[in-house]
């Protein structure tokens, strides 16, 4: 019995066994992967049925084949918006799960990625550099800067601006937050416009490739591209690196177990020797890095920013946190992953579906958000709330 | 046998409330010393008070016979101090190795020591051994408690702050509890003991302190404390 026992805590203690820590890092993105499966797969064969049911009532275009011509590009641009969110979700919830209050700046930390981006790019253009610069070195510099910046910058703003209220009433330190986000829309475009970069600043990169043609499927006369261009590929690829390390961070580390320690008693963590306010700081720290490495990937995708490019991207990320249950990481993710979905399905096949009189981001919008209302309404503590125990 | 741990005259306020009105005790190295006294009177704000997690407004705390009162929590458990908090407060999402690996969060983890403490942990409680993997909120109430002591006992402390380990416990747990604090008291660590369950307390001390409404109204040896009249009308149920 000692023997065995010895056995089993001497390998406990020593070093988990590869299979648990590999589980604990690719678990939640499995499950991310999941949901996107399943996203596209129901969003997919909504729109198909849709197209079949109204088939009758256009003779304009064929409504089936349209659908399924821009499906791959749908599903690429879910992708995209989906991994978008989902970087900027889990700044909000790791900051809600411990602290509990929500930071409303944390749009504004991912916009300041945006702009050493663009920052970035002006440099190297400046200097002749850009050219030759390889693209690959580009993205990796310009994603660490702004992981660097916008992390440092959020670390400050927790210190000046949070950690003197964190025991006032949790509606004075939201008005703080959304106080900062307004200055750093302020400042940030004023740095902006005393600069090259302008208001609406350019972010110039290297050539970055061609878009890539993964298959030509024929349908018919006309074929269904799929196809992925490379700015959208080093998007949805950054991202999955940058989650990946997050899980191991969160879920392997000592580190991370701290985090996760202090948010779920904060008394109690500081009993065991764990600096609160250190840890606290941390998650400000990997929050920011996070936001600030989708401002960069954002950039660098749609190639003009201006100082409140953070705003709604903010809005939409803080409401896929909620949709996964906020205060939960892989809940952030899949939360994302879904309102990206639902964004991108509803903004293509809304205005195909109704001949262009329903066009728009603005409807994709109302749609959109309808639906999420209807979900938190039958699921309020959000998709993954209470079923998963992976909260922060 | 010489003085470990000491408050002197101290006085906590949770903000306006005076909670603690000028304590004072002392505990000896080597010793089990138990802090009894009926609801609100003041003893986990005195054990909070010794762990930093309040500060005294007044008075001063000393431990190994420098001041420790202005020193915040985190950097109390490394001096050696540990405790176990009343209501167990396990982390409910953490895993039960996951807390052990928390308390001994200050010491490197995979070394030779670190593995002995846990083999002492699972020692003493078999059944954290058995259920390791289990997340620290489905545990039972009495498992909880383990946890809660042995995740103390992962920080190497001098000294271990005990709050009411036999609450809503059964009581054959309670006795095993008790026996296991013997135990731990007799590998070396000292013991400072908050119980409302006074007889139980009183059978394993050596010392004992009675308190009321912040203060320290009685002092003497757990044998005569037991004996005592208004101990026993209050404390103990016997009339
Ligand atoms: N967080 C708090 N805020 C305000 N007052 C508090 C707080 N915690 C405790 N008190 C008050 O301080 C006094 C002492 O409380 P304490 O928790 O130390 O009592 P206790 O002796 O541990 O009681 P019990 O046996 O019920 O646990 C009580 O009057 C209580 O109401
Ligand atoms: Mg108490």
């Amino acid at each position: 019995m000692t023997a065995q026992g010895e056995a089993v805590s001497g390998s406990l203690g020593t070093r988990r066994s590869i299979t648990t820590i590999l589980g604990q890092i690719f678990g939640p993105l499995l499950q991310i992967f999941y949901f996107v499966i399943g996203s596209a797969v129901i969003l997919g064969a909504i729109v198909i049925i849709l197209a079949l049911l109204l088939r009758g009532t256009r003779d304009d275009i064929d409504l089936l084949q349209g659908t399924l011509i821009i499906l791959p590009q749908v599903i690429v641009d879910s992708l995209v918006r989906g991994f978008l969110y989902a970087m900027i979700a889990l700044g909000y919830t790791m900051v809600y799960g411990v602290l509990e209050f929500i930071n409303f700046a944390h749009g504004e930390i991912f916009m300041v990625g945006a702009f050493v981006s663009a920052g970035f790019g002006l440099v190297l253009a400046n200097s002749g550099a850009l050219e030759t610069f390889n693209p690959f070195a580009f993205v990796v510099i310009a994603v660490l800067l702004g992981a660097a910046v916008s992390g440092t910058l959020a670390v400050s703003i927790e210190r000046v601006a949070y950690r003197p209220m964190r025991n006032s009433p949790r509606l004075v330190l939201l008005i703080s937050t959304i106080g900062m986000s307004l200055l750093l829309q302020d400042l940030v475009r004023i740095i902006a416009t005393m600069t090259p970069l302008g208001f609406n600043a350019r972010v110039q990169t290297p050539n970055l490739g061609s878009a890539l043609t993964l298959a030509q499927i024929p349908l018919g006369e006309r074929t269904i591209n799929v196809i992925i261009d490379s700015r959208s590929l080093i998007f949805i690829l950054a991202s999955i690196v940058m989650l990946i390390f997050l899980n191991y961070l969160v879920n392997v580390t000592r580190m991370g177990k701290a985090i996760r320690a202090v948010a779920q008693d904060m008394p109690t963590a500081s009993l065991m020797g764990i600096n609160v306010n250190n840890i606290i700081a941390l998650t400000f720290l990997i929050g920011g890095a996070l936001g600030g490495a989708a401002g960069v990937l954002f950039g660098i995708r749609v190639q003009a920013i201006n100082p409140y490019v953070g705003f709604l991207p903010g809005v939409k990320a803080f409401t896929a946190a909620v949709l996964g249950g906020i205060g939960n990481i892989t809940g952030a993710m899949v939360g994302g992953i879904v309102l990206g979905f639902l964004e991108a399905f509803v903004a293509s096949y809304l205005s195909l579906f109704t001949a262009g009189q329903f066009a728009g981001a603005n409807y994709a919008d109302i749609a959109a958000f309808s639906i999420l209302i209807i979900i938190l309404i039958f699921k309020p503590e959000g998709l993954l709330g209470e079923a998963t125990t992976q909260k922060v | 046998m010489g003085v470990l741990l000491q408050l002197d005259t101290v006085h906590t306020y949770y903000g306006q409330i005076h909670a603690l009105k000028g304590m004072s005790i002392t505990v000896n190295e080597g010793e089990v010393v138990t802090l009894i006294g009926s609801n609100g009177a003041g003893k986990s704000t005195t054990l909070r008070t010794i762990s930093g997690l309040l500060r005294p407004r007044q008075g001063q705390v000393t431990f190994k016979g420098a001041r420790i009162d202005k020193i915040p929590p985190h950097e109390i458990v490394k001096l050696g101090i540990a405790q176990s908090p009343e209501g167990r407060r396990i982390f409910p999402r953490l895993t039960v190795l996951e807390n052990l690996e928390m308390g001994a969060y200050i010491h490197p983890s995979g070394t030779p020591e670190y593995r002995n403490d846990l083999e002492r942990v699972f020692n003493l409680f078999p059944r954290l051994r058995e259920r390791y993997k289990q997340k620290g909120g489905t545990l039972s109430g009495g498992e909880q408690q383990m946890l809660a002591i042995g995740r103390a006992l992962m920080t190497r402390p001098s000294v271990l702050l005990l709050d009411e380990p036999s609450m809503g416990l059964a009581p054959v747990l309670v006795e095993q509890i008790f026996d296991i604090v013997k135990e731990i008291n007799a590998q070396g660590t000292t013991v400072l003991l908050v119980e409302q369950n006074a007889h139980m307390a009183l059978a394993i001390a050596h010392r004992g302190y009675v308190i009321q409404t912040g203060q320290i109204v009685l002092e003497d040896d757990a044998r005569a404390l037991s004996k005592n009249e208004m101990v026993q009308k209050a404390y103990l149920g016997i009339e």
